[in-house]
């Protein structure tokens, strides 16, 4: 079974959302042999969930926008736990990844001159996202699938990588894998590997992800000896659905308040003035009527409450229900009906319309819709150098989602699909030099690979008792009620108690039925990288004790300065996770006067 | 207008009054290449569902190695197409309130693609076609770096991008559905739109035309409407994409001998309605000649689909 198909490329990037096509592609044009390979067939990445838009300075809509200020108010939203040289470069270079997009063919909504339009987002202080209505993650990786096939990427399509492999030095030479469809094995030989397979968020219960979402890349990469930083720090996105119970967590793009939609209690009171903290009072409207005069007028109105950061009002809402004041399906009301006209909102928000138009047979143009927050996105990941995106094994590189640093403790909307092509370009080109500048055919450890295979296909033959669906319904339900939005000491190592217990019934699952496409196979290899991933979620959000961003700790409130300058490290160490806490790169002076002078 | 003020605590009852009493019977199809057959399972309704939901209830608890492709359970990916009581949709679109419950409710592949196992088809034609469309080529920039547009230029090409190729069109599309045969010179509907939308795009400098006609079989589409009826997207595919695109292609092949004989006969050039005329139910039987301004779409007598 070993031998029996092997590939050899000089980069290879594993996973085929936004970074990593945008990897691919560059690691083509700079003429390494590239292979793409993806859980999925190619276009259906979690990437085409994103809705809301793409945030680049461009100044088309507002002249005053620039660099400085994307980068302030990323810092800022990040409660200054980013990586400012990945925070930097991100705000430096996104305008020109927006323009290479639509010189590959994407078709974003325009202004009035003919540029490209800019929409509203939480955080962010001037319009600012280049987007397509309320699918712009799909026109993103259109362009991005269109342009990687034309230039010859050598994709593979349902593919699930189940191991990195190294050489004696440890660098990273390849991966080992199976086809989905037959079960039957692969082994890529790689100079250099790319990461880029996203989130995590299938390992809570209530998430907008995919099943994709199982933090593989983030795992894989801990198993090669790789750091993983701030996994603590889990966006729970504001407004998911809460009704139907089937559509649970679905997204509900923060368009909807970009562009006007304002956030009710029961009683039709917009309670979101009630939530500002200190940190951004200097910036936010305290009236509604400043609030509504702020949409047509940045310069002279502070921004309305309700385009906080997303972890200021996921925390809001969470409140707001907790104190009895939520919708009947346990959220509360999201109201663009009173504040669009029907025609208005059809256009701005097409597939919000649909969606719950066809899920939940409510017209959100008359009706307002019931929103409460939703597992998103992890802020933390693989800890990669800013300029080339290299991680701490050679030869292996981490872009995106999967990637941690440039979001901090709290990622702004609009931020992620940036942060895609902007750092997917850098590790395309850093794996693409380090392949090219590197020798002939790699050798590849054939004990390596059988030992991969073994592992992977212990479960098709294992007589154990466990089925995997029900340790991954338990190990979601573990993670969303004890490492939720909310976090508390004692619940946080219960957690960790049951991961202990999960991870030993993991192993004791069976599959039922063969290795040709077979899902419940599929989710035992996966549910090894949500346990990984969930292990050093816990560990950090243990250990982090203060609330930040993306980690609330209802023992620990507010900010610590102890912990302000400090990356909660976590890493494999014979076997265990150990956690470290290291001191995160400190900005030079010139940046660092950004966030000295007046807000407003 | 005004929110809904009245204080709602009341919860809804865990299984409403519109759900049916009796379970659900869900008839699957499973197997793979080599044959199969549908299998029946029972479950009770749950609240709101729609009928990936219930393919999943089935996977995790009565039939774990259930095959089914699915990714974001929110009509964006479109990787969920089924056939569900004979009809192409995506499963995570398709509430469960919408069908009949008083007898199975039937799941089974699309049809037009070979199987891989249950509900899981081999869609790599559509990949395969996708490589051989000519790319994009865009014309420079203005001197400041920008590309201009105006809105009204790209409303066409945008509602074309709206495409989340699940490929139903090109299930339902009778020119490959049974004749497996003509996906080797024909791109189908999911490409006269990426084709529409290249040959639209405002700053596009390539002329597709020729290929279109010769290479992507565009004169086998006898614009019978299916592949618009089943599109989840509502993208309007014969009216917008495929009745264009094959105008521009006559356009660019035939217009002089058009010209020349309209110059004989004294007739006028038919009008874009007479063109586009509608098909109904007998549609399958009418020949693609007509299509088109000045004569019939380039395929060798022989080599058509089954409409003609």
């Amino acid at each position: 079974m070993t031998d029996s198909e092997r590939h050899d490329f000089d980069v290879v990037v594993i996973g085929a959302g936004g970074a990593g096509l945008r990897a691919a592609i560059e690691a083509r044009q700079a003429g390494a042999r590239t292979a793409l390979v993806c859980k999925s067939l190619l276009g259906k990445a979690h990437t085409v969930m994103a809705e809301g838009g793409i945030a680049a300075a461009l100044s088309n809509v507002w002249p005053q926008d620039n660099w400085e200020v994307h980068f302030r108010d990323t810092m800022r939203g990040g409660k200054m736990l980013n990586n400012w040289r990945m925070a930097q470069i991100h705000a430096l270079e996104a305008p020109d990844r927006v323009l290479e997009l639509e010189e590959w063919g994407a078709l974003f909504d325009r202004t009035a001159d003919g540029r490209i339009l800019q929409r509203d987002f939480g955080g962010h202080r001037y319009a600012r996202l280049a987007h397509v209505g309320d699918r712009t993650g799909l026109e993103m990786i259109r362009a991005l699938q269109h342009r990687a096939v034309s230039i010859g990427v050598d994709v593979f399509m349902e593919c699930k990588i189940v191991r990195l492999l190294q050489d004696d030095a440890g660098a990273v030479n390849g991966a080992v894998g199976f086809w989905r469809e037959s079960g039957g094995f692969v082994t890529f030989g790689a100079k250099a590997v790319v990461i880029a397979t996203g989130g995590l968020g299938k390992a809570w219960k209530f998430t907008t992800n995919s099943w994709e979402c199982t933090g593989d890349g983030m795992a894989l990469a801990l198993w090669a000896g790789a750091d993983l930083i701030d996994m603590e720090a889990i966006q729970f996105h504001p407004t998911g659905m809460v009704w139907p119970p089937s559509a649970r967590g679905l997204l509900v793009t923060e368009g909807v308040r970009g562009d006007g939609g304002v956030l009710k209690d029961r009683d039709g009171e917009r309670f979101m003035f009630n939530y500002i903290s200190p940190f951004f009072a200097a910036e936010t409207a305290s009236s509604i009527e400043e609030a509504d005069q702020w949409y047509g007028n940045k310069v002279d109105f502070r921004r309305p409450p309700e385009l906080l950061p997303r972890d200021e009002v996921a925390r809001a809402i969470n409140s707001e229900v907790k104190a009895g004041r939520g919708s009947p399906h346990g959220g509360v009301f999201l109201d663009i009906a009173s504040r669009r006209t029907p025609e208005e909102i059809r256009r701005l928000l097409p597939s919000m319309y649909h969606q719950f138009k066809q899920l939940a047979d409510i017209d959100i143009t008359t009706t307002p819709m019931e929103v409460g927050p939703t597992c998103h996105y992890a802020m933390g990941g693989v800890r990669v150098e800013a300029d080339t995106e290299e991680t701490t094994v050679t030869g292996l590189y981490c872009a995106g989602e999967a990637a941690g640093g440039m979001h901090g403790s709290n990622r702004l909307g609009g931020n992620s699909l940036s942060d895609l092509v902007v750092f997917g370009r850098r590790a395309g080109a850093s794996a693409a030099a380090r392949a090219l500048a590197g020798p002939g055919r790699v050798e590849i450890s054939e004990a390596q690979v059988s030992e991969v295979v073994r592992h992977a296909t212990f479960y098709l033959d294992n007589e154990g008792t466990e089925d995997s669906y029900a340790v991954h319904r338990e190990l979601q339900e573990t993670m969303q009620d004890l490492v939720g939005i909310i976090r508390v000491e004692t619940e946080l190592l219960q957690a960790r108690e049951k991961l202990i217990e999960l991870a030993a019934r993991a192993s004791k699952c069976t599959v039922e039925g063969g290795p040709r496409f077979n899902p419940g196979w599929h989710l035992a290899l996966d549910l090894e990288s949500m346990l990984a991933v969930s292990n050093c979620t816990t560990l950090s959000a243990i250990e982090r004790k203060e609330s930040r961003g993306g980690h609330t700790r209802d023992d620990y409130p507010g900010f610590s300065p102890e912990f302000e300058n400090i990356n909660m490290v976590t890493r494999l160490v014979g076997g265990e996770y150990v956690l470290t806490k290291e001191p995160k790169p400190q900005m030079p002076d010139e940046l660092a006067k950004l966030f000295a002078e007046e807000v407003h | 207008m005004a929110i809904d003020t009245e204080p709602a605590a009341v919860t809804p009852p865990s299984v409403p009054a519109d759900l049916p009493a009796q379970d659900l019977v869900m008839r699957l199809w499973r197997g793979d290449a080599n044959g199969g057959r549908f299998v029946d399972y029972s479950l009770p309704p749950q609240e709101g569902e729609v009928v990936l939901d219930v393919v999943h209830r089935i996977q995790a608890t009565q039939a774990p190695d259930l095959a089914v492709r699915w990714n974001c359970k929110a009509g964006k990916c479109g990787s969920c197409s089924a056939e569900v009581n004979g009809k192409p949709a995506l499963m995570c679109m398709t509430r469960m309130s919408t069908l009949p419950t008083d007898q199975p409710i039937t799941i089974s592949p699309m049809r037009a693609f070979p199987i891989m196992r249950d509900l899981v088809t081999d869609v790599s034609y559509n990949f395969e076609v996708a490589k051989r469309i000519p790319a994009f080529r865009p014309r420079p920039r203005d001197p400041d770096g920008l590309y201009r547009m105006a809105q009204v230029d790209i409303d066409r090409g945008q509602e074309f991008h709206k495409c989340i190729e699940c490929f139903l069109c090109q299930n339902v599309c009778h020119v490959v559905r049974d004749h497996e045969e003509n996906k080797l010179h024909y791109a189908g509907p999911r490409f006269f739109v990426r084709l529409a939308e290249l040959e639209m795009h405002p700053l596009d400098t390539l002329d597709r035309r020729d290929y279109i006609r010769r290479e992507m079989g565009i004169g086998y589409c006898n614009i019978t409407k299916c592949c618009t009826e089943v599109c989840p997207e509502e993208i309007h595919i014969t009216d917008n994409a495929i009745i264009p695109l094959k105008e521009r292609v006559v356009d660019a092949h035939y217009d002089p001998i058009a010209w020349l004989g309209r110059k004989i006969t004294g007739r006028p050039a038919p009008s874009p309605a007479e063109q586009a005329w509608e098909f109904t139910g007998a549609a399958h039987a009418q020949p693609p000649a007509e299509v088109g301004r000045g004569g019939p779409p380039a395929f060798e007598p022989g080599e058509h689909g089954p409409g003609a």
